[in-house]
């Protein structure tokens, strides 16, 4: 509980955060740029789950856990994105999102 | 293994056979033995039919009944009357003279026997199942080969023939898959249980609205491959790209499932619907009978004069099967026999005469009777077992059906039913026409001269059609009472 | 009296079809005259044993001539009532078409091993003579109206055989397949007409069509069509069907072209025999025609026979094929048969006009049948079927000379010849019944006369023409079957007709009204006299007499542009206008259809594949879209 903030606040910055995020999803070219911009929008879900967590039922834990959960799998996640990432810079030298466009028709 | 599931596992049995086979010979071989084992094991349900005739009278004998889905209640139900048995007897004549046929394919004969026999266990499937589903299911399976026979072994523009045929078949199932479903959820007796199976549907009388709407769209389904007018398409571009056994299979006995289904399932079933679309239907039945010979007329290649002529043959049955009455349901049958024996047998000769000239092209042909007479003759008698003359199946199978036509003293009856007999004179026109052009005259093409007679094997095939044309032509009676006893479940539900 | 040995009479052809057919390829070509005449022989004899057992030995039973059934066997069933039935028949016309079939098929049988010989299809001939004859048999001694379309169409399919039996000559081919349309568009409506018949009677069979007190006859005259009786409708139809078969005016067409089958063929097929089925069959429901109908039936067949008669005679004066004139002469006195039953009564006297059609039909296939024989003999001989080639032939054909003559004679009505005791029974029943028809028998009677001796005087007087071979006379094989006709045309004018086979089977005493026969004999003789002006020797007359006609001629010649008509008729308008359309519909149309449904499945799915890009930001971009689309569905309109 912050003094002087509500959870209105917090809420609108976490959307924000989250849009930004899509917005970085959709847009960016670059695969890791796009990698940076999930992150963002697993950063705004986690602060939702722990500002939630604290202005509404501040008697329980569960968001507070969730977020770790969350925090836990993104690192998982990025680990494994980047391994992906490298290996097609392997194949297609490079990291370039347009050049992954194999699966289409 | 009962006595009509064993229709479905000796083509298995042979398929896995076929599996083991080396080279054309053995491919044969297998291929002849699996099917002549089915011819033997047709003629032989004819006698046990007849033996279980004389002390069962259910409506369909030697049933036997297998769960497949309990929670659907979907069952794997076999049985017979006297329709399927003939039927099954038309297929197992015209899949061994189908063989006898192909016997020099050297073009992956492998696959090609394996996918024939597949379509062969699809369609006796098709006629045993007394069961809605299972019934669908073996419908899809003689479906499929159809598309890899023409597509792979067939001739002219095959790929567009394969597709058209099988997409139009596949929205023919779509539909019935549709109709199917609808009679099964309005299907519950008074035990409240959906039922898939004919004979428990039966008993039952479905919901009237729900008859008006499904009918017409079983009806559809079925008649698209029964080359219903105007969904017959298909059959001319499908029959000429096909393989000459395929083009035989296919005319002589996948066409046949199209009235037959409509019998057993749409009008069977539905008979209120069937009474409210009956005219309606008429008139499309009429339309292809009259339509499919003046078309004819026009065509050059044998194999689309061919196909018009079974539009208008199978035109004929749909016609007779809506006349709603003994004699002419009693025709329909016939006409489905002596059109899949004659079709069949047409189909082989222009196969052989394709073989020798490499044309279909009546244009290009001329004199064969000089130089072929074993073919040109049997062609002959083909064609005039095809007009409708006496002696030959077709005359009985017509007057039939006209004579039960003739049944309704309706205005409206009595204009379908006298176009439809019109046609035997276009009938006449386009096969004297074949004849004269083809047959007779002088040979036009000096190769032509060298050509060689029918072969051992052909003649073979050519007798095992013949025969039954024949034979059902002169002592129709035997047969006619065989159908007309198995119609009386038919007539009790419908009239 | 047992009848059921004859059933053998139509079913040794039969079987010579099948040994003759089946061992076309093996079996030496005398070996297989031999065989056909042996069985066609041996039926012959049946036929006139049936004959004097049925007439003779057993006779009239209560006063009428019983109509047995030899044999009866249901061939196949259509509803409780209705049935087709195969049986033999036997009554006063069916044992004379018998003797009419068995004898002039016998004849032409002998005849052909001599015409046939050295042809390469010698075996096959005989197969399809034999068929033909087992078909006309079965046809003749049908029980019941199914069973007689079913050999009406087996006949018409033999017919369609012989005729185009040289089968490498364009014109054969399309002269046999015309005549097998021609008449199989009447069929459809003797099908129709039968199909009527049935469903309103609820039987085919003729003794419960035909018994006269039949309660079902009276209850379907009542249903009405268009103010006409369904009866006269069917009657009417059946009678169609008829005239295709016999060759009535307006489906004659296909009898002259008929013409290029082989001449033996036509003179048994085309003149004697099955070109007499529709006045047989017309006979055969004579009693149907008279008591049910309201008399509008009989007379269409009247004015059809009569119309035919000069219209075929008119015909025949301008023809030069000597075939040909006999074609339209055969269809000129079939026409005088169905002249003679459209006119005819029932009962005693009054069925005077039945008996003369018989005798008729009788006397003709006798002379008639002699002169296409001989007519096959001078072919055979000169080697060619043009008048014009042919002159003064009497001295080196002499015995063909003699029986021609004797057979023109006998169409010419002269008498003690036998074409003149029938034909003036004809006269007389017309002239009992319509004036009118009564003087158009008497004016064809004149012109049959003439352009008979102009044929006569044309073939065997007149100046020699050079022939290309040496011209002798043929083998005995042909010469005896002519001596055996010849005798039997003037023979068959002294059988006593009346005695025997009448409408209502009790016969009465027939006698010649000779102020009657007085007229038509000079009229006869007119025609013939005018003959012997004009063609005796060559004269200008005939040139003049053609000028004088001008235009009328020429119509005549062309045969009235009949062939024309129908050509325009199947070609143009049939094959043009709607067969040729309905192959376009087809193509363009349906299929069209069914293409422009698979097109546009390919080309939705061309367009809207650019969707699939590949891209993963392109689906969460859409995924998004979805959501928002969905969640405000929910919101504001749900």
């Amino acid at each position: 509980m912050i003094n002087g903030i509500s959870i209105y606040e917090i809420l609108t910055l976490t959307t924000i955060l989250f849009f930004i995020g899509v917005y970085g999803f959709f847009t960016r070219k670059n695969l890791i740029t796009i990698l940076m911009s999930i992150e963002l929008i697993l950063n705004a879900s986690a602060i939702n789950f722990v500002i939630i967590n604290t202005y509404l039922y501040p008697e329980n834990l569960q968001g507070a856990i969730f977020s770790v959960f969350i925090i836990a799998v993104a690192a998982a996640e990025t680990a494994l994105a980047v391994a992906i990432i490298i290996n097609l810079y392997k194949m297609i030298t490079s990291v370039e999102v347009k050049g992954t466009e194999l699966m289409k028709y | 293994m009962d006595i009509l599931s064993l229709f479905v596992t000796v083509p298995i049995f042979t398929l896995i056979a076929l599996l083991f086979a080396k080279g054309l010979k053995q491919v044969r071989i297998i291929s002849l033995i699996g099917m002549g084992i089915q011819f033997v094991m047709a003629i032989n349900l004819v006698f046990a039919y007849f033996k279980e005739r004389a002390i069962n009278s259910d409506i369909m004998v030697f049933t036997q009944d297998y769960t497949w889905f309990k929670n659907f209640n979907i069952h794997y139900t076999v049985g017979a009357d006297g329709i399927t048995v003939a039927m099954i007897v038309l297929t197992a004549i015209v899949v061994l003279a189908g063989v006898f046929i192909s016997w020099k394919t050297e073009d992956l004969p492998k696959e090609f026997f394996i996918s024939l026999i597949v379509l062969a266990a699809g369609v006796y499937g098709f006629f045993i199942s007394i069961d809605l589903f299972t019934m669908f299911v073996f419908y899809e399976i003689a479906v499929i080969p159809m598309f890899l026979l023409i597509g792979i072994w067939g001739t002219g523009p095959k790929e567009y023939s394969a597709m058209k045929l099988t997409l139009m078949l596949m929205g023919a199932s779509a539909l019935l898959l549709v109709g199917i479903l609808g009679i099964y959820f309005n299907s519950a007796g008074a035990d409240g249980v959906l039922t898939y199976n004919i004979l428990d549907i039966a008993k039952v009388t479905i919901d009237s609205d729900a008859q008006k709407l499904f009918f017409p769209i079983v009806f559809i389904g079925f008649g698209v491959l029964g080359a219903m007018f105007p969904f017959h398409t298909w059959s001319p571009d499908g029959h000429a790209s096909a393989p000459t056994a395929v083009s035989m299979l296919h005319a002589g006995v996948l066409m046949k499932l199209g009235g037959y289904g409509i019998f057993r399932v749409a009008m069977y079933l539905l008979p209120e619907g069937a009474a409210e679309w009956g005219n309606f239907f008429i008139v499309l039945a009429v339309i292809g009978v009259i339509y499919g010979a003046l078309a004819a007329v026009r065509q050059t290649d044998l194999k689309y004069i061919n196909a018009y002529s079974s539009v208008s043959h199978l035109g004929m049955v749909l016609f007779a099967l809506l006349m709603m009455n003994k004699t002419a349901w009693n025709g329909a049958i016939m006409q489905s026999l002596s059109h899949g024996f004659m079709t069949a047998l047409f189909f082989a000769l222009i196969g052989m005469i394709y073989g020798r000239t490499h044309t279909r092209d009546i244009t290009k042909l001329g004199g064969l009777l000089k130089v072929i007479p074993f073919i040109s003759v049997i062609y002959v008698i083909a064609g005039l077992a095809s007009l409708g003359l006496p002696g030959f199946s077709g005359f009985v199978a017509e007057m039939q059906i006209f004579q039960g036509a003739f049944q309704h003293p309706d205005t409206f009856h009595r204009i379908a039913s006298i176009i439809t007999v019109s046609a035997i004179v276009v009938t006449a026109v386009y096969i004297l026409r074949v004849v004269g052009i083809m047959l007779m005259g002088t040979i036009k093409n000096e190769e032509h001269l060298s050509l060689k007679d029918a072969t051992w094997y052909e003649k073979t095939g050519i007798f095992l059609l013949l025969i039954p044309i024949i034979g059902m032509g002169m002592a129709p009676l035997w047969l006619s009472d065989m159908i007309t006893e198995s119609l009386a479940p038919f007539i009790h539900r419908m009239l | 009296m047992d009848y059921s040995y004859t059933i053998l009479i139509p079913l040794l052809p039969f079987i010579t079809f099948l040994i003759l057919g089946l061992g076309s390829f093996k079996i030496k070509p005398n070996l297989a005259g031999l065989i056909g005449s042996a069985s066609l022989g041996t039926s012959l004899i049946l036929s006139l044993y049936t004959a004097y057992n049925y007439f003779i030995k057993v006779g009239k039973v209560d006063g009428a001539y019983e109509a047995v059934y030899a044999f009866k066997t249901t061939w196949m069933n259509f509803t409780p009532t209705l049935h087709i039935d195969m049986g033999i028949l036997i009554d006063p016309i069916s044992v004379m078409m018998l003797i009419v079939v068995t004898l002039i098929a016998f004849l032409v049988n002998v005849y052909s091993i001599g015409y046939m010989k050295g042809d390469t299809g010698f075996t096959k001939f005989f197969a399809f003579l034999s068929l033909f004859s087992f078909s006309m048999l079965g046809l003749v001694l049908a029980t019941n109206l199914f069973q007689i379309y079913i050999f009406w169409e087996l006949v018409g399919v033999s017919s369609f055989l012989l005729i185009g039996f040289y089968y490498t000559k364009p014109s054969a081919i399309i002269a046999a397949k015309k005549a097998f349309i021609v008449t199989r568009f009447a069929d459809l409506f003797f099908l129709i007409g039968i199909l009527l018949m049935g469903y309103y009677t609820g039987t085919f069979d003729f003794a419960e069509l035909t018994s006269a007190d039949s309660s079902q006859l009276a209850e379907w005259t009542s249903v009405t069509f268009m103010g006409m009786s369904i009866i006269t409708f069917s009657l009417i139809l059946i009678f169609i069907g008829g005239a295709g078969k016999s060759a009535m005016f307006p489906l004659h067409i296909w009898l002259p072209d008929a013409m290029e089958g082989p001449t033996p063929v036509s003179a048994l097929i085309h003149a004697a025999t099955m070109v007499v089925a529709g006045v047989y069959l017309v006979a055969r429901l004579f009693n149907v025609y008279y008591v049910a109908d309201d008399g509008l039936a009989l007379e269409v067949v009247a004015y059809v026979g009569a119309f035919s008669s000069l219209f075929a005679a008119i015909i025949a004066l301008t023809q030069n094929d000597i075939k040909r004139v006999l074609a339209f002469s055969t269809m000129s006195q079939i026409g005088y048969m169905m002249l003679a039953l459209g006119v005819s009564g029932y009962e005693g006297h009054d069925g005077l006009g039945y008996m003369a059609s018989m005798w008729h039909l009788f006397t003709h296939a006798m002379f008639k049948g002699l002169l296409f024989l001989a007519a096959g003999s001078i072919i055979h001989a000169v080697h060619s079927n043009m008048l014009k080639d042919m002159g003064s032939l009497r001295k080196k054909l002499p015995i063909t000379h003699i029986t021609f003559l004797i057979a023109t004679l006998a169409i010419a009505g002269i008498p003690f010849f036998s074409g003149f005791f029938s034909k003036d029974e004809i006269l007389l029943a017309a002239h009992h019944h319509n004036k009118f028809l009564y003087f158009v028998g008497l004016f064809v009677a004149g012109l049959t006369a003439f352009y008979m001796f102009r044929l006569y005087f044309g073939i065997f007087w007149g100046k020699e023409k050079t022939y290309s071979d040496k011209v002798h006379e043929n083998p005995k094989s042909m010469t005896i079957p002519l001596m055996i006709l010849a005798f039997m045309s003037i023979a068959a004018g002294y059988i006593p007709f009346s005695k025997y086979i009448t409408a209502d089977r009790q016969g009465f005493e027939g006698h010649i009204d000779w102020n009657m026969a007085a007229i038509a004999i000079a009229t006869a003789v007119l025609g013939i006299a005018l003959a012997y002006v004009f063609y005796k020797k060559e004269t200008n007359y005939p040139e003049k007499v053609t000028k004088a006609f001008g235009i009328f001629y020429k119509w005549a010649y062309d045969k009235f542009y009949m062939d024309e008509l129908y050509f325009f008729i199947t070609r143009q308008i049939i094959f043009k206008r709607i067969s040729a359309p309905f192959a376009w519909f087809d193509k363009k149309i349906i299929d069209g259809t069914m293409d422009l449904i698979g097109n546009t499945t390919v080309k939705t799915s061309e367009k809207i594949k650019g969707t699939q890009s590949g891209r993963v930001q392109d689906y969460a971009m859409y995924f998004i879209g979805g959501i928002v689309v969905i969640t405000m569905v929910v919101k504001y309109i749900m």
